[in-house]
């Protein structure tokens, strides 16, 4: 990693050695300002979560179209940005998804998903981030994902 | 008790798409939680290449349980939800978001933001389908509260 990184002209940021350390702070800063939002949209929430999905109830809760509208606003402004440059700050090269193919197992995959969000009104980030709120449910639905998505790695080798 | 908060939600997701632009901008990474915590299975390349997953995972933990000791506004956790519900439901959304590329967050904030018509495609089926089983299974089954 550090040779590579040598190799094509080291960010200026990271003069030398252990740019996976400087790596590791910023995942975890990018995670706690994720987890913070996350909590303060009442995401953690599925009951909340759940009052969105549920259009016909007579109660719907549009506060989930605000979260996903700030946070696919925001981003869609400073990934157009970002993507002037030619490397982050922390590593030689973008790593951007490279598949853009619209097949079976996307509109498969999408769909088996909708039916487990709609089920519990749980989604991964809301799930993960609700480990440090005392919530009982996370025994059974975490150990279940954790084993699907594990599951659906096996079937795709 | 629910209620339309729009301003704490579009903050929340201002913050969101901060974080997802810090991982972006730092370590040229996509804030796709299934796709952070789905590379972990196995961690290719070994655990030194693959640790900022855990680094990122970790703060979601730390970043939501920070926010609510201190300010404390959170709803209590729900209790008294099926379990059998809350294990298909875990498995479903772990398989799903395993073949399909990315969740909420993958397919739905970062790939949006970039214009991605795969993930435009992922979000309107997943949001759909979340919409339509919710219905059902609340309204019509009446297997969820």
């Amino acid at each position: 990693m550090s040779e590579q990184a040598q190799a094509v002209g080291t960010p200026p940021t990271v003069p030398n050695a252990q740019p996976e350390l400087f790596q590791l702070g910023a995942a975890l800063l990018a995670g706690v300002v994720f987890g913070v939002g996350l909590a303060l949209a009442q995401m953690t929430d599925p009951n909340k979560v759940l009052a969105f999905l549920d259009v016909t109830g007579g109660a719907w809760d549009a506060s989930l179209l605000f979260v996903l509208g700030g946070a696919a606003g925001l981003s869609f402004a400073t990934f157009w940005w970002l993507r002037t440059r030619s490397a982050p700050l922390l590593d030689v090269r973008f790593h951007f998804p490279t598949l853009t193919a619209i097949d079976r197992r996307l509109v498969l995959g999408s769909i088996l998903f909708g039916i487990g969000w709609g089920l519990a009104g749980y989604c991964p980030g809301p799930a993960i981030a609700s480990i440090s709120l005392g919530n009982g449910e996370l025994w059974w639905f975490l150990p279940s994902l954790v084993l699907g998505a594990w599951w659906a790695r096996r079937a795709s080798k | 008790m629910v209620h339309f908060t729009p301003l704490s939600a579009l903050a929340g997701g201002l913050l969101i798409g901060t974080g997802a632009t810090l991982l972006l901008g730092l370590n040229g990474r996509i804030a796709g939680v299934s796709g952070v915590l789905g590379g972990l299975m196995p961690p290719v390349g070994g655990w030194r290449t693959q640790a900022w997953r855990v680094a990122f995972l970790l703060g979601l933990v730390l970043g939501a349980g920070a926010w609510v000791a201190m300010v404390g506004a959170h709803p209590l956790p729900r209790t008294g939800f099926p379990i059998a519900v809350l294990v298909v439901s875990g498995l479903l959304v772990g398989y799903g978001t395993g073949i399909s590329g990315g969740c909420t967050s993958g397919h739905g904030v970062c790939g949006l933001a970039r214009l991605s018509v795969r993930s435009l495609v992922a979000v309107a089926l997943f949001l759909g389908t979340a919409i339509i089983t919710t219905g059902v299974a609340r309204h019509v089954l009446r297997i969820i509260p």
